[in-house]
This record gives structure tokens, C-alpha cells and sequence, in this order.
């Protein structure tokens, strides 16, 4: 499986792919984060669906990866699009065979994949967390936040909480993408399906009936990032995300292995 | 007892609308280079991804290199194969994608460089693969298959988009690489290419092999064949008389009489040909040649 996960890593760690991917996911956490400390005053909110976080909130040993930890939900979109296209091109590429060639164990190419793909989603969590952090602690004089918990050992507990729990909610919208890649067999398909279904309908649904965010996977998946919400516990979010994601992977990675390369 | 490279026992694909490959039987002895040839949708690459790994058959069984197609594993790493022309990723150089191909089979990664020169890519391997033209992609399709220094090489229409120049190249190549002892199967529509350089030839028609043999055998089934031209179109009606009467079968296709027989008899027919007053403008006995025998065989003349 090394074999797989070094190939792989050939491709992901191409510039365009690798920056590219970084530079979206910097653009969304600078933005997060710097939105919640320039707002902090503002009427309409600072935080994500105009919610109000306050400097008691951000004054907590906690405060310095609220950015971070509100950003989870898009690095996971971020993460979902490069997973299903590195995954449904192999399919319009028509690379797959290739790779079947050279190596036929196909659980073990899909394995090599995901292992490569989930180490992407690591350094680009790891980046992103070091640049909310750092962006934090920038903002807060200006935002009059205090941050003397910041970095005690209570702040960088939540520190590795958080990053624990960012990470865990990208990886599992990446395997999300990746089931969607391997499902539709084309990149635009499993892309718009995914980010549709999560940024839209799934919203439109919780409109209409608040208790279906309560099931949706995207809605499971932001909050285990956030480490539970206001609505949903931790670990409500936690085991219903982590079934959904097990459920989808046995059923891709069963039809993976069953179906004929055709194409 | 002749030592395979592949052997097909009544291997059949079925999909719903029918069998694309139907109780096919055949063999390629070792170190020979096997043409594999029918008309479009005959079934040819369909045989070829069972052979592979890549589809699974419906019926039947076949060996590569004495192990199972069930367990492709168990021959891949000494197998190449370009199938359904070349397939690489389009952001990635030529020589990137030949490194990621080499890192999953774990072929030493010196080979690249090495093979991008063989196939004709020196100077080129660095560019990204979406800029290359046809014939560049094919070459390094091949340079792909021949990244495990394979014992058999499939190749599927490897002369796709090469110029001239190429199309003798690649022949050269899988002459030199059978005379090294690699068996090379290979599904070509250049039957003239297939021609000079194949021993063995198996040929599907509609899923099923209507010929599997040596190219010496196949061309041996057919007769040769006399073409005739006349200065007057209409006297082509009285050669073909002519050839009847001699009990040898003729027709007329795009004015010109194809006549089945020896070459010898191609004098007697130019003497008879005189006597009843009619001018022959082309009178040339040909050998059987595979491309006749094709059409002759598969009925296909598209």
C-alpha cells in the first residue's frame, strides 16, 4: 500500500493543485477569522449565519481557534471537491486502468488513495490552523480581546481539540467526496452533487424543518468541527457523521471492487 | 509441448445486449509476436481488460504467463499493456506520469529517463502530458507498458496517430523486444504493420475467433487471387466467363475482375483473353495477403 500512497502523493503534491488548494483554504480562513474580530461590534454578527460571538466568548482559553474551528465546515467543502476529483478523474481520465495494471489489489489502491488524500487534508488543517491562530492573536488588541488563557495549558488543550476535531470533520467530508467520486464516475458531478446537497439543500431543508438538521450528514459534519453546537451535542454528531461516512465507504469501496473497469 | 504466454478457453462476456466475447479459444506460444485483429466492435479490447484484471468474465477461463486471470495479481508485474490508446494525467509532465506508474509497480524510477529516450520523447518528457500531440501519446502509452520490462506485452492499437517514421519505429521496437524473448500481443488496424511483423494471428468477428494460428497457416487458406483490368469495362463480364469456365471463382469489384487461382494461370487466361478479342489493360497474380484474407475472413470491408 506504500507503493500506492507514494504515487498518489505524485500527483497531490503537484503546484497548482497543492497551492491552489492552500490558497482557497487560507482565503476562507482569513476571512473567517478576521471577520469575527473586525465585527465584533457589528449589529449583523461576526460569525457564521450572522450569528454574534462576543469578547466573552473569545476572552476564553478557547478563543484562539474559534476562527479556526468555524472555518471546519468550508475546509471540509475544500476537501470534499479535491477528494471527489482526485478520485471520479481516474474515471474520465481514464487512468484507472493504468493503476489496476499496476497494481490489481484494488482495496489497496483505494486505501493508498484515501491514506494519501487524508495526509493533503492534514497539512493543509495544520497551515490553516496556524494562520487562524496566528491572525487571531494579531486581531485581538484591536478587538480588545484578551488573551492571557490563549496559551495556558487549558488554551492549548482546546488548541488540540479543536484542530483534532477540524481534522477529523475535513477528513470525513473528503471521504464523503471521495464515495460521490467513486459513485458518479465524473468530477463535475460528484463536486456539484456534494456542495449543493451540503450548502444548499440541506439549509433548505433545515428552513423548512429545523429537526432535519439534525440528521443531515453536512450539518453532522460542520458541528463536529465546531466541537457540538448550540442544536446538536458533540457527540450526537459525532457517531451519526461517523456512521454515515462508514455506510457510504463500505458501499463505494464494495462497488469499487465488484464493478468492470470499462472505461 | 510449445510454452504459452496465453491461452483462452472458451471465454465469453455477456452484457445484456449480448455477448461481446463468445467462447473464445486460443493460444500465443512464448516469445512471438501474436496480431489480434477484427472489425470495430469484434470484441478485441474487451478480451484484452479480461485478460487484465479489468472486467471479469461471464463464462470461461484463460491463463497469462500459467496463472488464472482470477488472479491477476499473481502476473501483472510481468505484464505491459497499453489498452484503448494511451491515458495519463493531463497536469502532469510525460515523464511525472511514467514516475507515477513506476512508483505504484515499484519499478526502479531510473527507468523513466531511459524510456522516454527508447520511445522517442528525449527533450519532451519534462513538458506536461495536455500539450503533447497523438503520436506523442501513444509513445508514451508504450513507454508506459514497457515500465516492468514486461515478459508479454499487450498493446491496443499502438500505431494510433504515429507518422510513417513512427509506425516503423514501433515495429522495429516489438521486433527487437520479441527477438528478446517478450511475447507481444498486439490489436492493430494497420494490417500491412500486422503482416510484416506477427507470427500468430487471432481474429474475432462479432465476439467470436473465426482464425487463431500462425500467419503462415492463415494464408494459406486462401488462394491467391488474379486481377484483371480491361480496356472496355463490359469485357470484364467475359473474363469472369473466362475464369468460370476454367472453374476458377471470380467477381467484379470497382472494374477490375478478382479471379481465385494459381499464378500460373494467369498466361492461359491472357491467351484466351486474346483469342476472344478483348484488351487487357492489368493482369497481376497476387499472394494472398492479410488484409484480403481479413475481409475474406470477417466479412468486413469497412
Amino acid at each position: 500500500m506504500i507503493r500506492v500512497i507514494f504515487a498518489e502523493w505524485r500527483k497531490l503534491r503537484r503546484p497548482t493543485l497543492f497551492f491552489g488548494t492552500l490558497g482557497a483554504a487560507l482565503f476562507f480562513t482569513g476571512l473567517t477569522t478576521t471577520f469575527l474580530y473586525l465585527m465584533i461590534d457589528s449589529e449583523q454578527g461576526n460569525s457564521d449565519r450572522g450569528r454574534r460571538v462576543g469578547r466573552e466568548v473569545l476572552n476564553l482559553a478557547g478563543g484562539s481557534v474559534y476562527g479556526f474551528a468555524s472555518v471546519g465546515g468550508l475546509l471540509g467543502i475544500i476537501a470534499l471537491c479535491v477528494f471527489a476529483a482526485q478520485t471520479s478523474q481516474e474515471y474520465t481520465y481514464g487512468t484507472l486502468r493504468n493503476l489496476l495494471v499496476r497494481q490489481p489489489g484494488r482495496l489497496r489502491i483505494l486505501m493508498g488513495k484515501l491514506f494519501a488524500m487524508k495526509l493533503f487534508a492534514l497539512i493543509l488543517v495544520l497551515i490553516t490552523a496556524i494562520v487562524s491562530v496566528s491572525l487571531s492573536v494579531a486581531l485581538s488588541d484591536r478587538a480588545k480581546v484578551t488573551t492571557d488563557l490563549w496559551f495556558t495549558s487549558d488554551g492549548f488543550h482546546e488548541i488540540g481539540k479543536t484542530f483534532l476535531n477540524v481534522t477529523i470533520s475535513v477528513i470525513y467530508f473528503g471521504i464523503v467526496g471521495m464515495i460521490l467520486g467513486l459513485l458518479l464516475r465524473s468530477p463535475i458531478s460528484a463536486i456539484s452533487i456534494g456542495v449543493l446537497w451540503i450548502l444548499i439543500i440541506e439549509n433548505l431543508l433545515g428552513a423548512v424543518k429545523p429537526v432535519f438538521l439534525d440528521w443531515m450528514p453536512g450539518n453532522q459534519l460542520t458541528t463536529i468541527a465546531q466541537g457540538g453546537s448550540a442544536d446538536i451535542s458533540y457527540s450526537h454528531a459525532l457517531t451519526l457523521g461517523t456512521s454515515y461516512v462508514i455506510v457510504g465507504a463500505i458501499v463505494a469501496a464494495f462497488l469499487f471492487v465488484r464493478r468492470d473497469v470499462a472505461n | 509441448m510449445t510454452a504459452l504466454a496465453i491461452s483462452v478457453k472458451d471465454l465469453s462476456k455477456k452484457y445484456e445486449s449480448g455477448f461481446a466475447v463468445s467462447h473464445a479459444n486460443f493460444e500465443v506460444p512464448l516469445g512471438t509476436i501474436c496480431g489480434f485483429v477484427g472489425p470495430n466492435g469484434a470484441g478485441k479490447t474487451t478480451t484484452i481488460r479480461m485478460l487484465l484484471g479489468l472486467i471479469t468474465p461471464t463464462g470461461g477461463t484463460a491463463q497469462v504467463l500459467g496463472e488464472s486471470i482470477t488472479h491477476p495479481e499473481k502476473y501483472l508485474s510481468r505484464v505491459g499493456a497499453m489498452i484503448e490508446g494511451p491515458a495519463f494525467y493531463p497536469a502532469l509532465s510525460g515523464e511525472e506520469n511514467l514516475k507515477v506508474l513506476a512508483t505504484l509497480g515499484g519499478y526502479p524510477i531510473e527507468r523513466v529517463a531511459k524510456l522516454i529516450e527508447t520511445v522517442g520523447l528525449a527533450g519532451r518528457g519534462g513538458s506536461k502530458y495536455k500539450t503533447y500531440s497523438l503520436g506523442m501519446k501513444q509513445r508514451l502509452g508504450i513507454a508506459a507498458a514497457l515500465l516492468p520490462e514486461p515478459q508479454v506485452l499487450v498493446l491496443d492499437e499502438p500505431t494510433n496517430g504515429l507518422d510513417p517514421e513512427g509506425i516503423q519505429e514501433v515495429r522495429d521496437l516489438l521486433k527487437k523486444l520479441a527477438s528478446g524473448g517478450t511475447t507481444v500481443f498486439v490489436s492493430s488496424h494497420l494490417l500491412s504493420e500486422l503482416e510484416l511483423i506477427s507470427e500468430y494471428i487471432v481474429m474475432l468477428r462479432k465476439g467470436e475467433v473465426v482464425f487463431a494460428g500462425s500467419m503462415q497457416d492463415l494464408l494459406m487458406q486462401q488462394q491467391p487471387v488474379i486481377l484483371v483490368k480491361t480496356e472496355s469495362p463490359t469485357d470484364l463480364n467475359k473474363i469472369v466467363e473466362i475464369a468460370h469456365a476454367d472453374g476458377h471463382r471470380a467477381t467484379i469489384r470497382s472494374e477490375v475482375a478478382h479471379i481465385e487461382g494459381p499464378a500460373e494461370w494467369a498466361g492461359t487466361l491472357n491467351k484466351k483473353a486474346f483469342e476472344a478479342g478483348i484488351l487487357l489493360t492489368q493482369l497481376s497474380p497476387q499472394l494472398p495477403n492479410l488484409e484480403e484474407t481479413f475481409f475474406e475472413m470477417t466479412g468486413d470491408r469497412s
